[in-house]
């Protein structure tokens, strides 16, 4: 099979995977008690009948299931996620209007968990069984048991409040109008408590992925080659193990890229941070289903387009990988 | 050596044993042995830690035990992330099973449906579906099944998969025992061992989400739950600290000695994996 084939195969199972995800969401909205319709006008505040049932007639309630899901798939497809009655905007917009806060976070944040984690976890493999090791594999289980919201709140509480160092809230200082550089420091300097707070957990697990990846090839034949020949402890682990063992690390980081929209949720709520996870957040204090249940697509959609990604990535750097 | 031998002798374990049984021990006992009421005003608001002998953890700013509050609120956690575990392997032995198994077009089938489940962005499935059926321990627990049972299934499915072509079971074929009671009685119990050590550390994760649920105000509002405690007292960090610092503590602790066992009993029912120095 060639790679042409195979890239499109690929992206066939992802659109169908998301089309799958859209007839979902559609089914998720019609188990909740009562139909759509009233939900939906019962969280809009609005009793009136006539309301109502101009929403039946938008969603179709009177015609058979299929031609209802024909029309909730019709109008997915041109981005249409109905009306927030919250916001009192088109979902689509909003969902745009937020997107960029949340790509920077949870971005800083995987950069950071994966950089952070490659190296600790390279530091505990080559000093096995002595302290650097306990160290990081005890400091790894820790990490791993926190509760995102609590490390967040305990990091406003030490950092901002007596440190007096971060920012807690917020993405920019308010009223101070920065523009250009300054703007750019300010963001940032907003963004190092929810970023680093949001890559605890995956940093955890690239730490301990990355020390038994190490330990794996490290007992294989070509290592003992290298030592034998007489390399230097360093050059062996940079040039020969480090390598080999780093692939399986970034291949599992890549696939749960699109998780840490779970995590974002509850960080930017924890931050007033203004991306889709505190958006999330309100859609949910407001019962806001069509905002909800857009958000759930998008964030599928992001699942769905990192695996793309890793697996496209992943056929190009090890070419030994079948392709089937 | 025995399996328990092995197991307490690994000293992490043993001290995630020790503590998870405190947890459960106040789950099932803080009623007798602490009758405080979390709900109930007991003292003066915002009262801090450590000054008064019968409220050694302080009080919130209704009044509030957030010592009784720490105790109650193990039963949710326990409770929550126990029956989820069960419901998640449940459906994950089922659906790996079956496709393990069977193999061909039933394979197919039921491992795309598993993956287009593990696509799922867990955390925000687990919101949606609390939100749509409004907020209750049942929903909590229906909707943290549902996020969790895919790594089973495959898990299940490729132990069915390398069981089927072993000799037994194979005799067994040719003795006529009907499929469901090979797939019963002489595959699945030789799953058990993996299938308990991740089932172990499911029940971490899933205290994980209920604590997440529950922070962002989705818990059954009839019960006090630790994740509950500090969403609620999350504004307030300023002036009260021990609030959610307590709760918190409660949480990291429990899902660090449950992870701590996990790994102790794949240790123990893994003595040759063990002793590779793995992760």
């Amino acid at each position: 099979m060639s790679k042409l084939d195979y890239l499109g195969k690929r992206l066939l199972k992802s659109v169908f995977i998301i089309v799958a995800l859209v007839v979902l969401n559609f089914f998720l909205i019609r188990l909740a008690p009562g139909d759509p319709a009233s939900v939906i006008a019962g969280q809009a505040g609005i009793g009136d009948p006539e309301f109502v049932q101009q929403l039946r007639e938008r969603f179709r309630l009177d015609e058979p299931l299929h031609e209802q899901l024909y029309v909730y798939l019709a109008g997915v497809a041109q981005l249409d996620f109905g009306y927030s009655y919250t916001f009192r905007v088109p979902v689509w917009d909003l969902i745009v209007d937020r997107l960029p806060a949340t790509l920077l976070l949870t971005g800083t944040a995987f950069a950071i968990s994966l950089l952070v984690g490659i190296l600790l976890g390279t530091i505990a493999a080559a000093h096995i069984g002595r302290w650097p090791d306990t160290l990081v594999s005890g400091a790894a289980l820790i990490m791993y048991a926190t509760p995102l919201f609590w490390l967040g709140l305990m990091s406003i509480l030490v950092f901002s409040v007596y440190l007096n160092l971060l920012p807690p809230f917020g993405m920019s200082t308010v009223g101070a109008g920065y523009t250009g550089w300054r703007h750019a420091i300010d963001v940032a300097h907003h963004l190092v408590l929810p970023a680093l707070t949001l890559s605890t957990f995956m940093m955890a697990i690239y730490m301990r992925l990355t020390r038994s990846s190490i330990l794996e090839i490290g007992d294989l034949d070509f290592v003992k080659t290298a030592r034998a020949k007489g390399l230097g402890q360093r050059q062996i682990m940079l040039m020969h193990i480090l390598r080999n063992a780093i692939l399986p690390v970034v291949t599992f980081a890549g696939m749960q890229a699109g998780q840490l929209i779970g995590g974002a949720v509850i960080t930017e709520t924890v931050f007033a941070w203004p991306g889709l996870g505190r958006l999330t957040y309100d859609a949910l204090l407001q019962r806001d289903y069509n905002l909800l249940l857009a958000i759930l697509f998008m964030s599928s959609v992001m699942v769905v387009l990192f695996n793309l990604i890793t697996d496209l990535i992943y056929t190009v750097v090890d070419p030994r990988i079948e392709l089937s | 050596m025995t399996f328990w031998t092995r197991f307490s002798q690994n000293r992490g374990a043993f001290v995630g044993f020790v503590i998870v049984v405190i947890v459960a021990l106040s789950a099932l006992l803080s009623p007798l042995l602490y009758p405080v009421d979390p709900w109930q005003m007991v003292g003066p608001a915002f009262l801090a830690p450590f000054q008064n002998g019968s409220l050694l953890l302080g009080t919130d700013m209704l009044g509030r035990d957030v010592a009784a509050g720490v105790l109650h609120g193990a039963r949710v956690s326990i409770m929550v992330g126990i029956v989820a575990t069960l419901i998640a392997c449940f459906i994950g032995i089922v659906f790996g099973a079956l496709a393990g198994f069977y193999g061909g077009l039933v394979d197919d089938v039921l491992m795309r449906v598993t993956e287009i489940f593990q696509t799922l962005p867990t955390f925000v499935v687990a919101i949606v579906l609390v939100a749509i059926f409004e907020p209750s321990i049942n929903s909590i627990i229906i909707a943290i099944a549902m996020v969790t049972w895919p790594p089973i299934a495959r898990l299940v499915r490729g132990e069915f998969l390398s069981l089927r072509e072993r000799e037994f079971v194979q005799a067994a074929i040719v003795i006529g025992q009907p499929n469901l009671r090979i797939i019963a009685t002489q595959i699945f119990p030789n799953t058990l061992s993996p299938v308990i050590v991740m089932g172990s550390l499911m029940v971490a994760t899933a205290i994980l989400l209920e604590s997440g649920l529950s922070f962002l105000g989705l818990g059954d509002p009839n019960q006090m739950s630790w994740g509950f405690m500090i969403g609620a007292s999350r504004t307030m960090i300023r002036q009260a600290w021990w609030m959610s610092f307590f709760p918190g503590l409660a949480i990291l602790l429990t899902v660090l000695a449950l992870n701590l066992v996990g790994e102790g009993l794949n240790d123990a029912l893994n003595p040759r994996l063990a002793r590779k120095g793995r992760a």
